[in-house]
């Protein structure tokens, strides 16, 4: 976990300051409601379709049992006693009062918390692997370079009004579990031939309405020169991202109108005049930020063999990942029992989790973008102990990477933008999901859904992805397939939309269609998508060319 | 007239006394103006909507690239909540929008008493 010093705690404390008085001359009449909007945005707090939501920041997704306890008791005092863990890797409170706001942040700054830069046209929080630190595949670890990008980041004086929101996200081992592909920058660690520390760096790549996968700006850039490279991208899209529309202000339209190879030599240009500036990185400095960090003080164990119990075996395949360290293990609580929505937990589990990782975990916990949380260091021999207090939690269903370890936003249960509900959706097909041999036997498979075309719920890169859209005021669903998340593809539509009642049926005609077709059991659902093609996906859910314009005739008339 | 503030303190707005006012919107590269920085009076740089920050970037850049020394004005939708950002970025004197309170806009200068960047 990285302790606060003393500069980090008074610039929490003096942000929650700034905003209860920027709340005051609101309320008082003297701040207009679009330029409050703007400062309260960038606090996380939004006014949504019924209440305020309020996003706390869990920087790169790290958290300790005491940071959840506090949210556990400012969600029961001023909220209605639960939370939604974001694909972000943030908490978000759905009722909230405006005027209690500055409250809830000076409770959150007590256990050096806060929600800044969670939301509003600026620099997001950073986010990483949630195996950060503990995988085997580490080639460094990514907390100690989201943390100095958040210390960069926060408050950064020239980029604080951005055209738009900026994501970046940092994965520090060989395989991809931050999906950089999908964000405005992705920074990938790798070593040199010389064994030297540096990042590919990726830019442009982002959901929403056009999904786009970032592009390669640089190969290797050496660790030294992080700060000032993020501070050249950004000032190219700070003067000359687009500011006329909304909906193409992000970084990725200004990499796609102007083409990869211009604005790399516009970057480069910049950075000419930035490289071996005051803002590049010395050994000293990143050996500060990684010295803020406690570490688990591991003891030498042996590898042990996993018992032997039906459902535990269930359980330690798909929640119980490996780790660095001999005799220890991840693992992930899953947040996705059928029947609640995904990524919500009540303020008695997140006590009962806080509990868990003391006893088990060393007192930390992470929180996944798949919207799950993981205990990154558990002994192996405490596994059974473990998921039998996790299962009486509600919080061991093994479905980890399964059909139903769903990743939705909040929809329009919740969300003002959405044009469409997504928690329903996804508990029908949880429910018809529901035979765990059978989840089993279908393997691995990514069902992301979102409630509108902003794609919080990362419908793009789901192996299954399901959007939301509005026809003539009625909700309607799009179904895609073949997405992923690492390496990034985005999936295709295959067809017309759905009524919310059918969604179930088609995922099980796509299933169906995929157990008919594998090559096989190893080959994933996404495997078949891109070796036969959308095609014949599309016919087997709408039939062939002339059953399907039938069938669009009888929806016409239904 | 609206409230100018230089170096942290409400000051009459007086002409200039000799001398060139370079006045640069967002989509102006400040290198257009490199070439007369060193016989201004002053260079202003306008913020023509509250969240448009293409300003704080012509600001870094006039300071640091093109080594201007003299006075840096922020004019247009300047109000108590940028303040702390322009001053970092270069700015040391602040045309408040019309209607903005002088000395609640001060404050606005000791938001933070730290910061994370060099």
């Amino acid at each position: 976990m990285y302790l606060y010093d003393e500069i980090d705690q008074r610039l929490v404390d003096e942000r929650v300051a700034q905003f209860r008085g920027q709340t005051a001359r609101f309320l008082a009449g003297k701040l207009s409601e679009e330029e409050f909007r703007a400062l309260r945005l960038r606090n996380g707090l939004y006014i949504q379709r019924y209440a305020p939501m309020l996003r706390i920041a869990i920087p790169y997704g790290l958290l300790t049992s005491k940071q959840l306890r506090k949210l556990a008791s400012i969600a029961r005092k001023y909220d209605r006693a639960y939370g939604h863990f974001s694909t972000r890797q943030n908490l978000q409170l759905n009722w909230p009062k405006l005027e209690e706001v500055p409250e809830i942040l000076a409770e959150l700054a007590k256990v050096e918390m806060h929600a800044i830069q969670t939301s509003g046209n600026c620099i997001r929080n950073i986010t990483t692997d949630h195996f950060a630190g503990v995988a085997a595949d580490e080639i460094v670890d990514s907390f100690v370079w989201c943390e100095l990008i958040r210390q960069w980041s926060t408050f950064n004086p020239e980029f604080s009004y951005l055209p738009r929101k900026f994501k970046i996200a940092v994965n520090g081992a060989v395989h991809d579990r931050a999906a950089v592909g999908v964000h405005d920058i992705g920074l990938h660690a790798l070593k040199n031939e010389k064994n030297e520390i540096g990042f590919k760096v990726l830019v442009g790549g982002g959901l929403g309405r056009t999904p786009i996968i970032g592009s390669t700006i640089r190969e290797f850039l050496p660790w030294q020169h992080l700060l000032t490279y993020l501070d050249a991208i950004l000032r190219v899209y700070n003067r000359h991202g687009r500011r006329d529309n909304i909906h193409k202000a992000r970084v990725k339209i200004l990499v796609k109108e102007r083409g990869i190879g211009i604005f790399r030599d516009a970057v480069e240009a910049e950075w000419a005049h930035l490289r071996d500036g005051p803002a590049t990185l010395t050994a000293a400095e990143v050996e500060r930020v990684a010295g803020r960090f406690t570490r688990p003080n591991y003891k030498k164990l042996k590898n042990e063999k996993p018992g032997s119990e039906p459902g535990f075996q269930a359980w330690t395949s798909r929640n119980v990942h490996p780790h660095k360290v001999p005799g220890y293990a991840a693992v992930t609580l899953s947040l996705k029992k059928t029947g609640v929505p995904p990524g919500d937990v009540t303020s008695d589990q997140m006590d009962a989790i806080a509990g868990l990782a003391e006893r088990y975990s060393f007192g930390e916990l992470r929180v996944s973008h798949e919207q799950n949380l993981i205990l990154a260091d558990v002994r192996q021999a405490d596994l059974a102990a473990l998921w039998r207090e996790a299962r009486a939690l509600g919080l061991a269903t093994p479905n980890i990477g399964l059909l139903t370890n769903i990743i939705a936003c909040p929809g329009g249960d919740f969300c003002s933008l959405a044009n469409a509900k997504s928690i329903p959706v996804a508990q029908a097909i949880q429910e018809k999901f529901d035979d765990l041999d059978y989840l089993h036997d279908i393997g691995e498979l990514d069902l992301n859904i979102s409630g509108c075309m902003n794609a919080c719920g990362h419908h793009h890169v789901g192996h299954i992805g399901i959007l939301g859209v509005d026809k003539n005021g009625e909700e309607w669903y799009q179904v895609e397939v073949g997405g992923n998340q690492a390496p990034a593809a985005l999936g295709k539509v295959i067809g017309p939309s759905f009524a919310r009642a059918e969604v179930p049926g088609v995922v099980e005609k796509l299933i169906c269609f995929y157990l008919e077709n594998r090559d096989s059991e190893v080959e994933r659902f996404v495997d078949t998508v891109h070796r036969l093609g959308v095609e014949p996906f599309k016919e087997a859910v709408y039939g062939n060319a002339d059953q399907t314009s039938q069938s669009r005739r009888e929806r016409a008339l239904a | 007239m609206a409230t100018l503030i230089k170096h942290r303190k409400v000051v009459a707005n007086a002409p200039s006394p000799e001398g060139e006012v370079l006045r640069l919107e967002p989509t102006d590269d400040p290198a257009s103006v490199a070439g007369r920085l060193a016989g201004a009076a002053r260079v202003e740089v306008n913020f023509p909507k509250f969240g448009d920050g293409r300003g704080f970037s012509i600001a870094r850049l006039l300071r640091s690239r093109y080594g201007y020394r003299g006075e840096l004005r922020a004019v247009g939708q300047v109000t108590r909540d940028h303040l702390y950002y322009m001053e970092k970025c270069g700015f040391d004197a602040f045309e408040l929008r019309a209607g903005e309170d002088a000395t609640d806009a001060l404050s606005g200068f000791e938001d933070f008493s730290a910061s994370y960047q060099k």
